[in-house]
């Protein structure tokens, strides 16, 4: 019956949902799937969701059997008698069975559960540690990493962690206008960044590579577009990036124009370009902008044409972001782009 | 058995002009016509969100899609949450009490008839206030000043700041105004089934649908009340200059998102328990049996009641609670699920043993059961803290929960819609028409929301008003949309039956599915005083008991 | 057309139903307790933690003799109620206006109150964590009075012009149970504002 054919259909579904969760395309690092965890926290929540989709699965089993008995057992046929069944109110045994056994294993979860909370929440931060603070913005991530004096946005980097020398990354979030949530599925489960409040997380990448995620809660609205881009690096290539990430601005004589249209103009009220006198700290962090592989918080590649729309018209990127349009003549915003290039 | 009415002279016959027929229906106290007025008005918004669904999704169908704007999107989003729920299900379902527990439990109206009246008008005014919002400000362009903080307008968004113009407050105006008249109502309620039952109708005796919408009624009273508190708050931080939810001033976020959800939680539970009174009446009529286990059925949904109180911050899993607070409503979320299952099972032991009938009805209920069991396993994988740190704020929350609401709440109000259309209309509806919206129904929602879960696992956030492509998401996008017209077909074929049916319907007696509660012992639809006689009971099923004088129920409750 | 098939003649049990009013009275009393439960949770929640300004100690001072007359009123409203019930409509009249003046001097005590706090201290609803918490449980709590008092005041001007009676004492006595809430609240609104967060 069409019943069964819809159920049918219904599976082959899930099993070619599971196939795209589990198979993975060319470039898995780009499907952020909470089923293909590289980091510890990640990884944990991995096999407890494992096991509680085992347990509800069983129990899905079990309830979808009986009722698909029911009706097909229990259904009028064609020649009944008209009178009516047996009447039953109830029985006491069966009540209480179907009572007992899903409490019991309402118990069993909570206590598995709970030691996934406490192994990851209360998590002891060791010495190696990267410690990274983030803050969120309307509609962009601000990074900062106090020991090691470097200030950035938008992509994170990371070292990837040994097991003998553990490495992993210790996040502390908050906000600066509304709420948002830090999630690259990959690597942890989200932790929100909320205005006036102090948020941990913690990441222990395995893998290198680059790992995608995005903004998790509402925040306005370009929060579609606030995107992440975390970047898991070899130790001797986090150790490079720290070490480019944490001088001044490259100073370079041919962009000299556009040096004095950036610091001349609004630009400064919002952006910092350290080792001038540019220090806004409303917008992302320019210093070290051509070391990113994206602009606008992930919204466009790092090219110099979309660069130049940027300033010239945020709304054709990312309508609603809080960038204005700049209003420079074609001239103005060719030496500055050339300027911003230049910022290594 | 045959009604009992009595004759008024002078009542029939001549038909009155069309404005003083209106006018019956604009000042009306009868707890019939206020219930229908209900039901139509939240027809009426269940298309209206329906189309706000239909723009999100033709917009998510591929990624950077550019049907809408981002704004356009935000305020679709928002309307379509805060619509559905406030003004679609919450009136239909107080519809459908208002018009049934007096008939169920023997009495002639509500014991508050004129604050039914001013219920109504209020969640109907409270609407109206909320779509004003499209035509204020813009006028329509950029869908007007419509509200697009999300339908759970999170604190600072919705601040001055943040939110500028005047949005926000038609979200907030419309909920205190709607608010007061669902507190009216619940007040109703309570009063009504505590109070006016006829003779021999002790608690233990009563229907199901009316110890139910006395546990709705009691849940909405205490939930709805932290919301109106919350509102209140919000509209002193936005033009009194207080600092409730100001983060600069030392303000909390999350204070907002607590009292937010001691609402949030329990609503659902007040949005869903109505849908089980419908199965606990209809299940048992097409399986010929009594429901099975009648004190559990009770116990176990005020248990609901009381545990939904506690659950409420597994919505706040992600915001930094301790390890503590998050195993609590770990527990809590998972208790919960105990009572909530144990139905599914007591309604499975009605059915064991019956004869089944597969009107419509009954199909409704069938699809109900199988997909609230999903969607109560959904829930029991979200009450996992940690899985919950992955899941929320992502696609497979949005499938969860639709998959409550629709594939239960919907389907159950579907199954009610067709089960009482003959008694206040007095027509049957058409048969295979309804089957048509079932199929339809059935084989869009599916689509849409069996696979709506993996955009989530594979990392969707909701409320995006477009997405990167490369992700994987595409696909799954694609088929979700389809789904979305699919249903609205269901939809489509469904209102045409019910217009349809009122005209051209075949008449269809006092008791067309040969059922056992009071309402069926009147005409259809009933006289405007519901019982000429108040009408005394000794057992669950009264109807039961006449039809079968040789093996009354109540020699056995 | 005749025919009553469910029996109709009230035979056997006697069963009491509470009464409507009680009930529903009972229920708004439930939906507005649970409001108010939300005020005092914020009021507690940012005791301390005003970032600026007067701090409660500063400048606030224990309201008793407003107290005494509010819940004083309590008392009224009950003897008032009794008398009515045993018929003695001229006693009810007198101690419901007692009660209406006990929580008129409620009413006006708290205008000076907050006169004074706004005018001489400089506490508004916006000054801090503080100012927006107190001015909207302690004006939720006077909002709740005053539509009882308005009730009050009508029932006198009812009482006044001779139309109440010993039969409606089921009603006034629903009206107390509003009036007795509301002292109840302020029980609750006194001790958490003057006493613990101070």
């Amino acid at each position: 019956m069409s019943k069964i054919a819809g159920i049918g259909v219904l599976i082959a579904g899930f099993l070619l949902a599971a196939r795209l969760c589990f198979g993975g395309p060319a470039d898995p690092s780009q499907i952020p799937s909470i089923f293909k965890p590289q980091s510890t926290p990640a990884d944990s929540i991995f096999r407890l969701s494992m096991l509680v989709l085992t347990i509800t699965g069983a129990i899905f089993a079990v309830v979808f059997s009986l009722l698909v008995y029911a009706i097909s057992k229990y259904r009028r046929r064609g020649d009944d008698d008209g009178r009516e069944p047996p009447q039953v109110y109830g029985s006491n045994q069966v009540e209480l069975a179907w009572t007992v056994i899903p409490v019991l294993i309402v118990l069993v979860l909570f206590l598995i559960t709970a030691r996934v909370i406490h192994s990851i929440q209360d998590a002891p931060q060791p010495p190696g540690a990267i410690e990274v603070v983030a803050i969120g913005h309307q509609f962009w991530w601000e990074f900062r990493y106090p020991a090691l004096g470097v200030v950035t946005a938008n992509e994170l980097h990371v070292p990837v962690s040994n097991p003998s020398h553990p490495t992993p990354t210790f996040m502390t979030l908050s906000s600066a206008d509304t709420d948002h949530s830090f999630w690259v599925p990959r690597l942890a489960g989200k932790t929100d960044l909320i205005p006036n409040r102090i948020n941990h997380m913690w990441i222990e990448p395995h893998e290198t590579g680059l790992y995608v995620g995005q903004c998790a809660q509402y925040c306005g609205t370009q929060h579609a577009k606030m995107l992440l881009r975390v970047y898991v690096d070899s130790p001797g290539q986090f150790d490079r990036w720290v070490q480019e990430q944490k001088g001044p601005a490259l100073v370079s004589g041919s962009v000299e124009q556009g040096r004095q249209v950036f610091e001349t103009t609004a630009c400064v009220n919002c952006h910092a370009i350290s080792g001038t006198v540019a220090d806004g700290r409303f917008g992302p962090d320019l210093t070290h902008l051509m070391s990113r592989d994206t602009i606008a918080s992930g919204a466009a590649p790092n090219t110099p044409e979309q660069l130049k729309l940027w300033i010239r018209n945020p709304d054709a990127i990312k309508p609603g972001s809080l960038m204005p349009a700049m209003q420079l003549s074609e001239k103005d915003l060719d030496a500055l782009t050339a300027y911003l290039e230049t910022l290594r | 058995m045959a009604s009992e009415t009595i004759a008024i002279t002078g009542a029939g016959g001549i038909t009155r002009p069309i404005s003083e027929r209106l006018h019956d229906w604009v000042v009306t106290v009868d707890h019939k016509k206020l219930g229908i007025l209900y039901i139509i008005y939240a027809l009426f918004f269940f298309v209206v969100a329906g189309i706000e669904a239909a723009v999100i999704r033709i917009q998510l169908i591929v990624p950077h899609n550019h049907f809408v704007s981002p704004e356009v999107f935000n305020r679709m989003m928002t309307m379509h949450g805060t619509t559905m729920i406030f003004f679609m299900v919450m009136p239909v379902l107080f519809g459908f009490g208002t018009y049934l527990i007096p008939l169920m439990i023997g009495a002639r109206d509500m014991a508050f008839p004129r604050l039914n009246a001013f219920s109504f008008w209020m969640t109907a005014f409270g609407g109206l206030l909320l779509y004003f919002s499209f035509v204020g400000g813009n006028g329509l362009y950029g869908a007007g000043n419509a509200p697009d903080v999300g339908w759970w307008a999170y604190a600072p968004l919705t601040s001055r700041a943040f939110s500028v113009g005047h949005s926000t407050d038609f979200w907030t105006l419309a909920l205190l105004v709607s608010g007061v008249g669902s507190i009216g109502t619940a007040v109703n309620f309570i009063t009504t089934i505590l109070c006016m039952r006829c003779p021999g109708m002790t608690l233990g005796k009563m229907p199901l649908l009316a110890w139910l919408n006395l546990v709705m009624g009691g849940m909405v009273i205490l939930a709805v009340s932290p919301l109106t508190a919350a509102q209140a708050m919000l509209c002193i931080d936005r033009y009194l200059g207080g600092h409730f939810f100001d983060t600069q001033a030392g303000g909390s976020a999350v204070l907002w998102m607590h009292f937010f959800w001691i609402f949030g939680h329990p609503e659902v539970y007040v949005l869903v328990i109505p849908a089980f009174a419908f199965l606990s009446e209809i299940v048992p009529v097409f399986s010929r049996k009594p429901i099975f286990g009648y004190p559990v059925m009770v116990a176990a949904t005020v248990c609901i009641g009381f545990v939904s109180l506690s659950v409420w911050a597994h919505h706040m899993f992600t915001v930094g609670m301790n390890s503590y607070a998050n195993s609590f409503f770990t527990i809590t979320t998972m208790a919960v699920g105990v009572p909530t299952g144990i139905k599914i099972f007591n309604w499975l032991g009605t059915m064991w043993g019956g004869k089944i009938q597969f009107r419509a009805p009954m199909l409704f209920c069938i699809g109900f059961l199988f997909q609230f069991l999903i969607a109560g396993l959904t829930g029991i994988m979200l009450g996992a803290s940690p899985f919950n740190w992955q899941l929320s704020g992502s696609y497979f929350v949005v499938a969860h929960f639709h998959y409550v609401i629709v594939g239960g709440i919907v389907f159950a109000l579907f199954a009610a819609f067709y089960y009482w259309y003959p008694k206040m209309t007095g027509r049957m509806y058409n048969e295979v028409l309804a089957k048509c919206h079932f199929w339809l129904f059935l084989i869009g929602f599916h689509m849409t929301f069996d696979f709506m879960h993996i955009p989530g696992i594979l990392g969707m956030p909701r409320r995006i008003y477009t997405y990167e492509p490369g992700r994987g998401w595409e696909i799954w996008n694609l088929i979700v949309t389809i789904g979305a017209f699919v249903q609205a077909a269901g939809v489509l074929v469904f209102i045409v039956n019910l217009l349809w049916s009122l005209l051209k319907g075949e008449p269809a007696g006092n008791d067309p599915w040969d059922a056992w509660t009071l309402e069926w012992s009147t005409t259809s639809p009933p006289p405007e005083y519901d019982f000429a006689t108040i009408p005394v009971v000794r057992s669950r099923r009264p109807l039961w008991d006449l039809k079968h004088p040789e093996d009354p129920d109540w020699k056995y409750e | 057309m005749s025919s009553v098939a469910v029996a109709s003649t009230r035979t056997e049990h006697e069963r009491v139903l509470p009464s409507r009013g009680r009930v529903g009275m009972f229920s708004l009393i439930a939906a507005e307790s649970a409001i108010f439960t939300i005020f005092v949770v914020a009021y507690i929640f940012y005791i301390g933690k005003s970032l600026s300004g007067p701090m409660p100690k500063d400048v606030l001072e224990t309201p008793i003799f407003n107290t005494i007359c509010l819940l004083s009123s309590s008392l009224t409203i009950h003897l008032a109620v009794r008398a009515l019930r045993s018929a003695r409509v001229n006693a009810f009249g007198l101690w419901w206006f007692v009660t209406m003046v006990l929580g008129t001097i409620f009413l006006v005590g708290t205008g000076r109150e907050w006169w004074h706090l706004i005018f001489g201290k400089g506490l508004t609803i916006s000054t801090n964590l503080f100012g927006t918490t107190y001015y909207s449980l302690v004006g939720l709590h006077a909002f709740h009075v005053t539509v009882g008092l308005i009730g009050i005041v009508l029932a006198m001007i009812f009482t006044l012009l001779g139309k109440v009676e010993p039969v409606h004492c089921e009603r006034v006595d629903v009206f107390s149970m509003y009036w007795h809430f509301v002292d109840a609240v302020w029980v609750v609104v006194f001790t958490v504002v003057y006493v613990i967060g101070r």
